[in-house]
């Protein structure tokens, strides 16, 4: 049972909502709120939340943030763009899309950007396929449908390559009250489409709100998706996150994942792999400090024979910070020669920082090859030494060591812009903190 | 530059040391050969202030000044330098850019300027080239897959570009093949110099046959038992330890 009333939340709530009067929407979010207010938020009794404890979420009403007028423009917008990068642009603000500040003039013959209360409007039909009757996940997906305002859609025709990325940008400014922001992204690749997506959550100010999105991504055969997110919220934030994504033959999907912000956060990746030979890669760093909670939940679902995944989680965790990775790997009985691996590293600053990780291979196939590891460390004792021994001072020994251990990671992502832009994020999370 | 006087030494509580007397004078090049478990490799890290190795009596004179009292950093930004038996591989810091923070480092210590990316590299380029390193090993994570070799040479060319005027090499020579050994001992060499200190700790007399030293002093149970001219590391090749450690332990 939901501990506030959500329920009332979306009574008032409900006319204002984008599609308000489609039928099948409608009841999907009638449907959607009374799956919630019936389950309530997870609890750490839940088997896949027992790391991630909600109960500072729920000690208010997070009703969803007003439509509201905002004195943000196009010249606040630098510090939340990755330098001289060249991108198809869209910006929301509380949930809601600001075509102001949005830039798509330069988007290539065969591709669509535009937002879901907009297609809504313009093409239901469209929509309606990709939302099924059915409420999987979390009770916090069923409120993500509920009280769904806005959020990206995006759909690249067959054949079609994206030249420049395409950047999300999410910017929370709360105003008075806890404040929930629900965006739904939807992501269409085509046949031997090609693209970048880029995802940014920023906040302009701090504040008590929760980012509770939902993206949906469908990959048709071979095409390439690479997929950034950087979850940089107010350290006052929540922000829950899930990416469902299927794949056909051939896909190849990089994801990489940095999350620094929130007081608490949690992305959940479902990868479907319903296809032979698809290349499935999910990379992420997640650095925390003081009473942070970073949480990065991930199942792999090979479906059919033959395909390849690949997660690799680093954690860097100061203070009281808590990291929690949950990797779940299924290997269905049709999926012979799967090879699909897993690893997950945690370096831990202080004494009292602390890194949950919990893999969990379900495997029904005979034929495959998996792997998974984990490891929880602390600066190398030895390495600091040899770096003190050549002049160089504790401090920035120190600083250099944890720049290496994430830097690994980063040097997975394709793009060389985000991978500085990744790089000068980390600098800057090193040097606004003591590193001991 | 550096008297070391009475030096006891533990670690983990264990004595290591125990009561050393040694006297480096600018100009000079002095080998300390001695069994394993004497005790070389405790002095050395003493000398380069690694945690955990703790001094319980006796003083350590550097350039006139208390050595003990300096963090490792302080020390390496003296100008001590420590050539490293392991040299530690460290995933995910090129290598030169590990060079280019410790010269500057040093560098900002001694009140120069910082070496900017060009004058840097091309200053590295020209002591890699004397040490037959190619850019390729410079642009890998440090030591991270190297040969012993190419460890070795690569503690070389740290001590090249810090240019120390103290270096303690820990068994610089092992492991490494008779080339290796040469360029080693060539790069040693070069360092060699009136306003200079050089102490070599080995285990085997081979280095010696590149590097002429001014003394040769034999530990044996942390403490010297014998010093002589460079004519007593030949003395220990051919007797080995025993004879002149008194005891049971084998070259």
């Amino acid at each position: 049972m939901s501990k506030f009333d959500y329920s009332g939340a979306f009574a008032e709530a409900r006319d204002s909502l984008p599609g308000q009067g489609l039928p099948w929407l409608d009841t999907l979010r009638a449907r959607a709120i009374e799956q919630f207010t019936e389950a309530g938020l997870p609890t750490i009794r839940d088997e896949v939340w027992k790391f991630t404890n909600l109960r500072a979420l729920d000690r208010d009403l997070y009703a969803p943030a007003p439509a509201r007028e905002n004195g943000i423009a196009v010249g606040d917008l630098a510090p939340y763009l990755p330098a001289d990068l060249d991108c198809h642009r869209l910006v929301f603000v509380n949930g809601r899309l600001r075509a102001d500040l949005s830039d798509t003039s330069a988007l290539p013959q065969g591709v669509r950007l535009t937002n879901l209360a907009q297609l809504l409007e313009d093409d239901p039909d469209a929509v309606q396929s990709y939302f099924p009757d059915d409420i999987d996940g979390d009770s916090p997906i069923a409120l993500n449908t509920a009280f769904m305002t806005d959020g990206a859609v995006l759909t690249i025709d067959d054949g079609v390559t994206v030249e420049h990325p395409v950047h999300l940008l999410y910017l929370a400014a709360p105003d008075e009250g806890p404040a929930s922001i629900h965006t739904r992204n939807l992501i269409i690749a085509g046949t031997a489409s090609n693209a970048t997506v880029i995802e940014s959550y920023r906040a302009a100010n701090p504040g008590a709100y929760w980012t509770n999105a939902v993206t949906d991504i469908v990959a048709g055969k071979d095409a390439n998706l690479r997929h950034i997110k950087l979850q940089s919220e107010a350290t006052t934030a929540f922000h829950l996150a899930a990416t469902r994504a299927r794949f056909a033959d051939g896909v190849a999907y990089h994801s990489f994942v940095a999350q620094i912000g929130a007081r608490l956060a949690r992305n959940e990746i479902t990868a479907t792999l319903d296809g032979s030979n698809i290349d499935c890669r999910l990379g992420g760093a997640y650095l925390g400090r003081g009473k942070q909670h970073l949480d990065n939940t991930t199942v792999v679902d090979h479906a059919e024979p033959g395909s390849y995944s690949n997660e690799h989680y680093k954690g860097v965790l100061d203070g009281n910070a808590h990291g929690v990775f949950q990797g779940k790997i299924v290997v269905r009985p049709d999926a012979q020669k799967t090879d699909a691996h897993q690893l997950n590293r945690n370096l831990l600053l202080s004494e009292a920082a602390q890194a949950d990780t919990k893999p969990e291979l379900e495997i029904y196939a005979d034929d495959v090859k998996c792997s998974h590891g984990a490891t929880v460390g602390e600066i190398d004792d030895d390495a600091l030494f040899y770096m003190r021994a050549r002049g160089i001072d504790d401090h920035e020994a120190r600083q250099m060591l944890v720049e290496a251990f994430v830097g690994e990671i980063i040097d997975t992502v394709s793009i060389e812009l985000i991978r500085d832009h990744l790089r000068q994020t980390v600098a800057q999370w090193l040097a606004a903190g003591e590193v001991l | 530059m550096l008297e070391i006087t009475n030096l006891h030494a533990t670690v983990d509580g264990k004595e290591i040391l125990r009561g050393i007397d040694l006297t480096v004078k600018a100009g000079e090049v002095h080998a300390i050969m001695g069994p394993n478990g004497s005790g070389k490799s405790t002095l050395a890290y003493v000398l380069a202030g690694r945690d955990g190795y703790e001094v319980t009596e006796g003083q350590v004179l550097y350039q006139g000044r208390d050595l003990l009292e300096l963090a490792a950093e302080e020390r390496a930004c003296e100008g001590i330098f420590l050539g490293f038996q392991y040299p530690v591989e460290i995933p995910g810091v090129a290598g030169m850019n590990f060079l280019k923070s410790a010269t500057n480092a040093i560098r900002r210590h001694r009140g120069e300027p910082e070496l900017d990316a060009i004058d840097f590299l091309k200053l590295v380029r020209e002591k890699a080239a004397l040490l037959k390193m190619g850019d390729s090993l410079l642009q890998r994570a440090l030591n991270v897959g190297f040969s012993g070799g190419e460890k070795k040479r690569n503690e070389v060319l740290q001590m090249a570009m810090l240019e120390p005027s103290l270096a303690v090499l820990d068994e610089t020579d092992s492991g490494l093949d008779v080339d290796a050994l040469r360029v080693v001992a060539d790069g040693v060499n070069r360092l060699r110099g009136p306003e200079r200190g050089i102490l070599m700790i080995t285990h085997y007399h081979r280095l010696l046959g590149y590097v002429q030293p001014d003394q040769v002093h034999v530990l044996a149970a942390g403490r010297i038992v014998k010093s002589g001219g460079a004519e007593l590391a030949l003395e220990v090749e051919d007797t080995g330890y025993a004879p002149l450690t008194g005891n049971h332990a084998a070259a």
